[in-house]
């Protein structure tokens, strides 16, 4: 967030909030990777990904290390995940997914495959999933992508403690639910509410109903 | 017996929002992964959850701690990129035919079997393991399962997940159908019976192994390796 931050000229937004201007700058640079990641799929072009590299190596590496990775695996693993994001950005589709879940899959994905030595079971696009019948509208009609990863990070800074607790042990420590229950030592029914409550204030955040 | 599917109404039973989230996040073991993924490829409701969940997994990248990386990183990136490939895991044959239909990642995990036909476990029911060397200390089998035919009692610990892939069964929570996703809770005991015309054949996921509680289960269990 500092950098994005010091990448902006606060004098130029006047009298906007100023979560308002993060949100205004995060979609501008957001835009500006998703552009990149076209360049790469279409022109093979390596200025482009120096761009995605500058923004997301370090990212993915500093994720690695949160999640325990020694700094070396860490930063064999984030230049993998780039080479990663290079081969199949052609697979990208900035309708679908915000650039940094796209990301997220693939450094998770691979991370696995390297810690525990067998490939985490996933979806590939044509698996199908996104062909079935669904009376939902289309995620981008209703927020476009840029403003979606505003509006999940806005949420999730505003969880409530003991929810913002289950999501970090399940990013950060590798935990399943099952796991969570048994560390903090809670029912397995309060952790599951827990998450489930977390997820329907994203959801909610991105104008979505309950059913 | 060729499994196929039949694409009837949207599942009534679906993953839990733990589940999903838990599958985002990266941090369930490999079998139930599975299932979670495979349920997603039937369910647009569940993909659709589970793409939330991934954004959160975005975000919290968005927001991480950069770590600075090697200063010739990106050289050694480009040249990752221009070595050729790493050979994927040798392949040891196409999915067969009697399981073609299967959801994607059901196929990725059958094509790296050595041996994909059904094995009598015990009167009507046969079985594919999908995670022979039982890595990570759950499991993850096919089940093809004849009709009338009833699963030996078992509790369990840690997660169980039961995706419907053809026919049909019913147990103590419901009756589950093609696409349905049997999420039990930690201590359940249940006995699914199959109650379609034609076989039943699920995928039976577990966090750890399985506990049969009968007297049929225990006898069972050696045979069933869960
Ligand atoms: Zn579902």
């Amino acid at each position: 967030m500092a950098v994005q931050l010091q990448a902006c000229d606060p004098v130029d937004r006047g009298a906007r909030k100023e979560d308002m201007m993060v949100g205004v700058m995060v979609e501008d640079e957001r835009a500006a990777l998703a552009g990149h990641l076209r360049a790469v799929a279409e022109r093979r072009d390596k200025a482009a990904f120096a761009a995605l590299f500058a923004f997301y190596a370090p990212r993915v590496k500093g994720y690695l290390i949160r999640q325990g990775c020694q700094p070396a695996q860490a930063e064999d693993l984030a230049q993998e995940v780039m080479a990663a994001v290079w081969r199949k950005a052609g697979l990208y589709d900035p309708a679908k997914a915000e650039a940094s879940t796209w990301v997220f899959t693939i450094a998770r994905n691979l991370r696995i495959d390297a810690i525990r030595r067998e490939r985490y079971p996933q979806v590939e696009l044509d698996d199908g999933a996104r062909e079935l019948p669904d009376d939902r509208p289309a995620a981008d009609d209703v927020v476009s992508t840029g403003q979606r990863a505003r509006l999940v990070q806005r949420a999730i800074a505003t969880l409530p403690p003991d929810q913002a607790e289950v999501i970090r042990q399940s990013f950060f420590q590798d935990k399943a639910h099952t796991a969570i229950a048994e560390d903090l030592g809670l029912p397995l029914g309060t952790v599951k509410s827990r998450m489930r409550l977390a997820m329907i204030k994203i959801r909610a955040a991105l104008g979505e109903q309950e059913p | 017996m060729t499994y196929h599917s039949v694409k009837t109404s949207p599942p009534n039973h679906h993953a839990s929002d733990a589940l999903l989230l838990s599958y985002a996040a990266g941090a369930l073991p490999s079998g139930v992964a599975l299932a979670v993924a495979a349920h997603t490829t039937l369910c647009a409701d569940c993909a659709h959850r589970a793409a939330v969940a991934e954004d959160i997994g975005g975000s919290l990248l968005d927001r991480a701690e950069p770590a600075a990386l090697c200063p010739d990183a990106l050289a050694r990136t480009f040249g990752r990129i221009e070595a050729p490939e790493a050979t994927p895991p040798p392949r040891m044959h196409d999915v067969p035919p009697h399981l073609a239909g299967l959801p994607g990642p059901l196929r990725a995990a059958v094509n790296a079997l050595p041996d994909t036909r059904w094995r009598l476990l015990a009167p009507g029911i046969r079985q594919i393991d999908l995670n022979p060397g039982a890595r990570g200390g759950g499991s993850s089998r096919l089940f093809r399962i004849s009709p009338g035919t009833t699963l030996p009692h078992h509790g369990h610990a840690g997660i169980e997940l039961t995706l419907i892939l053809q026919g049909s069964f019913t147990d103590e929570v419901g009756r589950f159908q093609v696409g349905d996703l049997a999420e039990l809770e930690d201590d359940v005991v249940h006995q699914p019976i199959v109650d379609s015309a034609e076989d039943c054949i699920c995928l039976i996921a577990t966090e750890a192994p399985l506990r049969f509680s009968s007297l049929l289960g225990r006898l069972m269990q050696p045979l069933f390796g869960l």
